[in-house]
């Protein structure tokens, strides 16, 4: 809803690939403001989007799924983000909605932040097939330690150009350019691994519909805790067998993850791994075997594992696993956004600059928050059942 | 007598491809320790079964190659091409671009009557060209969702459409730790609909075939081709040409003539009380098993050892459970080769744990919006457990 982002991207290397008619931008901007986004902007911009959204859609022999990608801690991704959403839903119903959504990390800048996450949470909760949150701190974290790998010089070891998960382009960039560039450039990857089997063969190929009928048990539950490897390449040409498990071990670490989360010590729903290369199903195997024991998984889906094998390894490396998990981990997550919107909304704070837009009241707030709580209960319900002893259920007895 | 295969989803299809070069390769292999007209007579009669004739002399799979996206067939076909050996047809294809996500109900419901005309078209062209029809092989998987769900429902059509005709299925157990989360929930809606429209299950086993390629083959990395080929290589085994009881020059006429399907007299079943599993599996139990010998000295082969007694149930003896098929012409290079099939309390365990976990999952209700969602209700699974505790009761009572 302001030009500046729209504009450098038409200008940039990239500018042939975006059909410039395919655009939408206003001047002022949503002021940080879900309220703006969502129902001013949202009413304002309906008809264009719904327009072209079925230009777009024309175009496809088979629509299978919209990946909308938004923040939710600004007004435009996480108002008009979500209200795009409502309308895929209504027009669009039987394609799956992926929303990549970037959570504000503890030290945003942004005040009510809180308020516009919570409120796009909602819409999140009810609207999107399959969500996949990201926050700014766990990518930041994950730059610094390739910054280290790369700068230590541990041991002479060199990192292959081009394989690095945070530069398209390779070449170790100096710290001049914005780093948000390189932090993108994670997600960035994060969505090429997801549709890599769509794109390419494989031995056991895996469509984006089958990620949401395998991982969400529950419709509500469904939030996927992301984590790539590997995050470079060592130029060491032989790689044995060893570095392929390490990718493995490396995919369960909470230092790997994209959130702030720790998926081995919380309860696991279902998980996906999701592995590009030269990698075969007794690798697998082996490493599901392997890292099976020190994971927790719920009662009734002991064995719950998808995979995935494509052949085609992502530029500069000789494979990659993308690891989803549908895990109780993203409970503090939700927790610590429920905390810093109650101390604001306890103080009312900022709270006119929402109630003052046409159609927002006091219960959309409410509502958020309820709908958000009841989301964490379920989880806790889950957690709960963690280290109960696993029972076999009696079986229906017949007659023979 | 020409046997129809059609192939279904990714699995499918790629096992199909293996299968069709396992059985060209041993037609074609000069070492067949036999004499030339020999070579000659097993060659066309494999041809026949399995291949059509082209002008200019490559032969065509007699395959109807099934797919919801467009991947693997590609794969498929070309790799056909690229052997320069044999190919499938042109137009023996049914693609589409979304896949079934991995979810039974959507290959059931709605791919199966929207492409019902167009795979069931395809398969009686295919039919149109057979001299005489042997029947349908049938290869998909139980974790997936057009393997299992399409393939299911394109049975129970050929079941319609074909009554007189034998249907085999050859399915895919997938690996017990997962390959698909909802495995077991596809597995039991395609098993309890496949007994009632299916007269045979072929099962392999990916953990079993895996075990046979670390363990025997000594294969360190092992991959999905490996897996495939020697499936391929024990379909093979049992499906070339072999010997009828009428004469030793003639090569049996129906090569799916298996006949499982024996319906105990229900008179005579004793009643017992009911036992625990594991108590009851101590000694596998057969209802009827076959014998394949092929190669050098088959004729001299003792296989007094598969005609005791004791192996089979009490209302079948061997003479009329245990058959031996055999021909000189040696398969696939093997100077001696022997395969079995099977109808036993073998596969008892491993449906008993696939009942076992579904069940423990379909208590939870985890994944059954996905299925409601395209017309299978709880009901349609409560009827499948009914139905997969039934045959476990079954077997175990042999």
């Amino acid at each position: 809803m302001e030009e500046g982002v729209v504009n450098e991207i038409l200008q940039g290397p990239l500018r042939d690939v975006f059909d410039s008619k395919q655009l939408i931008t206003d001047i002022s901007g949503s002021g940080n403001n879900w309220a703006v986004g969502h129902k001013v902007f949202g009413h304002l911009y309906q008809e264009q989007i719904l327009e072209k959204l079925r230009k777009s859609a024309e175009h496809c022999d088979c629509l299978q799924c919209f990946f909308v990608i938004h923040s939710m801690g600004g007004g435009t991704g996480s108002g008009l983000g979500t209200f795009l959403l409502k309308v895929l839903e209504d027009e669009f119903p039987e394609v799956y909605r992926f929303v990549t959504s970037i959570y504000p990390s503890g030290e945003d800048d942004v005040i009510t932040s809180p308020y516009n996450s919570i409120l796009a949470m909602k819409e999140l909760n009810e609207h999107a097939d399959c969500v996949l949150p990201v926050d700014n701190q766990s990518l930041f974290d994950i730059i610094s330690k390739i910054d280290l790998m790369v700068n230590s010089g541990k041991l002479g070891t060199t990192v292959k150009p081009k394989s690095l998960v945070t530069s398209s382009a390779g070449a170790f960039k100096k710290r001049q350019e914005k780093p948000f560039d390189a932090m993108n450039n994670i997600v960035a990857n994060l969505l090429l691994n997801l549709t890599s089997s769509a794109r390419f063969e494989g031995s056991l190929n895996m469509d984006l519909n089958e990620i949401s009928m395998n991982l969400v048990p529950f419709p509500q539950l469904h939030y996927l805790v992301s984590s790539l490897t590997p995050l470079y390449t060592l130029a060491d040409v032989n790689i044995p067998p060893r570095r392929l498990d390490q990718m493995f071990s490396d995919a369960f670490s909470k230092d790997h993850q994209l959130i702030q989360a720790d998926p081995k010590h919380s309860l696991y729903l279902a998980c996906a791994l999701m592995v590009r290369g030269n990698v075969q199903i007794s690798d697998l195997r082996r490493n599901i075997e392997r890292l099976k024991p020190s994971l927790q998984f719920v009662s009734w889906n002991q064995e719950g594992w998808k995979t995935s094998l494509c052949s085609v390894p992502p530029v500069g490396h000789c494979h990659s696993l993308l690891a989803l998990a549908n895990n109780t981990c993203v409970k503090p997550t939700f927790m610590d956004l429920r905390e810093r919107f109650t101390r604001l909304y306890k103080k009312k704070a900022h709270l006119h600059h929402y109630l003052q837009i046409e159609g927002m009241e006091e219960s959309c707030f409410s509502e958020a928050l309820s709908s958000l709580s009841a989301l964490i209960q379920e989880y806790s319900q889950l957690d709960a059942t963690k280290s109960m002893p696993v029972e076999d259920l009696p079986r229906l007895s017949v007659a023979v | 007598m020409s046997i129809v295969t059609v192939q279904l989803g990714q699995c499918g299809n790629q096992i199909g491809f293996e299968v069709f070069d396992a059985l060209f390769s041993d037609s074609h292999c000069t070492q067949g320790l036999c004499s030339k007209r020999e070579n000659e007579a097993y060659r066309s009669s494999c041809k026949e079964r399995f291949f059509n004739e082209e002008e200019n002399g490559v032969p065509i799979a007699r395959a109807v190659l099934v797919d919801m996206e467009p991947k693997v067939i590609n794969q498929t076909l070309s790799k056909a091409v690229q052997s320069s050996r044999w190919k499938y047809g042109q137009r023996s294809c049914f693609c589409q671009k979304q896949g079934s996500g991995n979810n039974w109900a959507y290959g059931y419901s709605v791919h199966g009557p929207r492409h019902e005309e167009s795979v069931m078209n395809l398969i009686q062209k295919e039919v149109e060209k057979c001299d005489s029809l042997g029947g349908f092989f049938i290869i998909m998987s139980m974790a997936g969702g057009t393997g299992s769900g399409l393939g299911t429902f394109i049975t129970q059509n050929l079941q319609d459409q074909y009554s007189s005709s034998l249907k085999m299925n050859h399915i895919i157990w997938p690996y017990g730790t997962g390959e698909v989360i909802v495995q077991n929930y596809n597995s039991i809606l395609t098993l309890s609909h496949l007994y009632r429209s299916s007269d045979a299950l072929l099962v392999h086993e990916n953990d079993a075939v895996h075990k046979i390629c670390a363990k025997l083959m000594n294969i360190k990395q092992i991959s999905f081709n490996n897996i495939n080929q020697v499936i391929a290589h024990q379909l093979g085994s049992v499906f070339q040409p072999t010997y009828s009881e009428e004469g030793s020059f003639h090569y049996r006429r129906n090569p799916l003539g298996i006949d499982w399907q024996v319906q105990p007299p229900l008179s005579r079943l004793p009643t017992l009380g009911k036992r625990s599993l594991s108590e009851q599996l101590r000694f596998n139990t057969s209802i009827a098993n076959l014998v394949v010998l092929r190669g050098k000295d088959v004729h001299s082969a003792d296989v007094a050892g598969f005609k005791d007694p004791a192996l089979y149930t009490s209302w079948l003896g061997p003479d009329n459970a245990f058959n031996v098929w055999t021909t000189q012409r040696a398969f696939s290079k093997y100077e001696k080769s022997a395969a079995l099939v099977s109808n036993s309390q073998f596969l008892v365990k491993p449906l008993d744990m696939i009942v076992s976990k579904a069940w423990n999952m379909f208590a939870s209700k985890a994944y059954i919006h996905q299925y409601t969602k395209f017309g299978i209700e709880e009901e349609d699974f409560l009827d499948s457990f009914t139905l997969l505790e039934q045959v476990v009761a079954s077997y175990c009572n042999l």
